[in-house]
């Protein structure tokens, strides 16, 4: 009776943990657990079968035997395509994170300082085309950029350029997709962040006789930091393993670390070397990740 | 004069985000094959469109997907949304928090191996699912929608008034009946929005879905793609004058009654005031 009574009493049959066990169970399940399915799976080796990689754990002959393989690891350190698409995916993701942020900005604020009644429909008119298709908004970019597309049409007929520029399958189609893309992600944010602006502060710089430059740079930018880098993030993280834009927009010397990875796991379908490809880009990010996580929570909590 | 910078930007920022979406819709009526040179206007292309059985099994599959991974994910964005707002610092909350942040910005190649490789390890270890098809690409958009769903909820739970849930249960409602008689109501508004979003982001991912999927289970996204690789096409700028017009229409519908529904809520509040 006494062990009934205490395990009613225990905080796993409360009703309470019932309702919190549904979600967690859910996301651990399909969120956590395979991380450390990819983590597993990196230190196997590639086989030809189905499932395509080697068990790690075996066991015969009593024997038990742990191999874990760390030849797809030494071998995305010593081949230099991985390398150089690590490092050119984070200098693109930068490069138009800070894009957005100085197209972005100032949208923001324009829309923040807006009467309140057209404020919604500037909000809206941001948001819109974020509901519309990615994959819609991104071609519609190889129309405007190729050979014989809309600007060098357009440049031709003035009589501007004779031979067309090349535009579409270079960095800077790809720069442009980001950007295009990411743009009201970078937006959201920071306009959430400004109409929480107290605004006697900006008032009072103004009365003491600051410019509107040194206002914004020393009053409403270091007011606003939390929005901005948790537009930064919002733009930076998912951009680093950006794969649908480098393929559509860039060319073959566009090095970009989500196309790597998508290439390893379907044409090449070397599971294992994608695996590793994919925790690697995990521990690059994890960072950015976890400073996200903590601007994202502040946040909730203030409310 | 002040701020007139910001105003520029704001105006060029919209036409940076709409002239390519407008020049798809003008060059969807366009006669000609090749997509960039006007040569009269014809609506031929969205006949075609219907023809294309491939792509209208494709867009039956992806809306499937879409309204019952928007269903579960408001089910399990709202629970999450809820016991993160109400039960604070329960044991590993921190855990959960991070599992909702996460998935918002996780490059989708790494979410949509790590999903794969998970149905993989259970088909083998648990024998299900066999195969990837429909199912398996409902998990995964359920789980990744979950954490927008719970976003848009929570940031609503948190600036609900707390103080109508607790006289309900001072008054002796069990917590159960408060959930659902005052604080679903009141989150109502969020729930649509979560679904909604949710329902967009499912229909719209090409990424995730791509590494779960199996035979006969090919979404929209994947027959766009397939096509836009191989370069522009009339069809494909039908299909996304079709998009833009659904979206632009439901959105600004929704917009206009939840105006007018606040609208008739101030006009009461007036009204009472007065009387």
């Amino acid at each position: 009776m006494e062990l009934l009574k205490r395990l009613r009493q225990s905080w796993l049959l409360k009703p309470r943990s019932g309702v919190i066990a549904i979600p967690y169970v859910w996301l651990l399940l399909f969120f956590l657990v395979p991380f450390i399915i990819v983590l597993k799976i990196s230190f196997a080796e590639t086989e030809i079968a189905i499932p395509p990689y080697t068990d790690l754990v075996t066991f015969d002959d009593n024997r038990l035997t742990i191999d874990l393989n760390l030849g797809n690891y030494a071998y995305l350190f010593s081949d230099d395509l991985y390398l150089s698409a690590y490092l050119s995916s984070i200098r693109i993701a930068l490069v138009s994170t800070l894009l957005c942020l100085l197209i972005g900005y100032p949208m923001a604020l324009a829309i923040s300082r807006a009467p309140a009644s057209t404020r919604n429909v500037l909000l809206l008119l941001v948001i819109l085309p974020s509901w519309t298709s990615f994959l819609i908004r991104i071609y519609a970019w190889i129309g405007i950029l190729k050979p014989n597309g809309y600007i060098n049409n357009f440049l031709m007929s003035l009589g501007i350029i004779d031979d067309p520029i090349i535009m579409l399958h270079t960095d800077f189609a790809v720069y442009i997709g980001i950007v295009y893309a990411y743009l009201p992600f970078m937006i959201l944010p920071l306009y959430a962040n400004m109409m929480k602006l107290d605004h006697s502060l900006v008032e009072a710089s103004q009365d003491l006789g600051a410019s509107p430059f040194t206002t914004l740079m020393r009053v409403i930018v270091p007011l606003t930091k939390a929005g901005i880098i948790a537009g930064c993030m919002l733009v930076f993280i998912p951009a680093v393993g950006e794969f649908v834009i480098p393929e559509l927009l860039g060319g073959p010397q566009t090095l970009m670390i989500g196309k790597v990875l998508w290439e390893e796991f379907f044409n090449n379908r070397d599971w294992p070397v994608a695996s590793a490809v994919a925790i690697v880009m995990l521990v690059l990010l994890i960072i950015p990740i976890m400073w996200f996580d903590r601007i994202q929570n502040r946040q909730t909590e203030e409310a | 004069m002040r701020f007139s910078f910001s105003k520029m930007m704001l105006w060029l920022g919209l036409a940076f985000l709409y002239a390519p979406m407008l020049i798809l819709v003008i060059y969807s009526f366009n006669e000609s094959r090749l997509v960039t040179v006007w040569a009269g206007f014809s609506t031929k292309w969205y006949g075609a469109l219907l023809e294309n059985q491939k792509l209208l099994d494709a867009v039956a599959n992806s809306l499937k997907i879409a309204f019952f991974s928007a269903t579960a994910a408001v089910i399990l964005g709202t629970l999450a949304a809820f016991v993160l707002a109400r039960f604070k610092g329960f044991k590993c909350s921190t855990l959960l928090r991070g599992m909702i942040t996460a998935p918002l910005v996780m490059p989708e190649v790494i979410t949509g191996l790590s999903l794969l490789l998970l149905f993989v390890a259970m088909a083998q270890l648990v024998g299900w699912p066999e195969s990837r098809g429909m199912t398996t690409i409902w998990l995964a958009h359920t789980t990744f929608c979950t954490a927008y769903v719970a976003v848009v909820v929570g940031s609503r739970l948190t600036e609900m008034d707390m103080s109508v849930e607790e006289a309900a249960q001072d008054l002796g409602a069990t917590p159960l009946k408060v959930f659902f008689t005052i604080t679903l109501p009141m989150i109502a508004p969020a729930l649509v929005s979560g679904w909604l979003l949710a329902f967009t982001l499912s229909l719209d991912d090409l990424v995730i879905a791509s590494f779960v999927s199996g035979p006969g289970s090919t979404t929209l996204p994947m027959v766009v793609f397939s096509s836009v690789r191989l370069g522009v096409s009339p069809e494909i700028n039908a299909l996304a004058t079709i998009i833009i017009g659904i979206v632009t229409s439901l959105v600004f519908a929704s917009w206009y009654y939840a105006r007018r529904v606040e609208k008739a809520r101030l006009r009461e509040q007036r009204a009472l005031s007065q009387s």
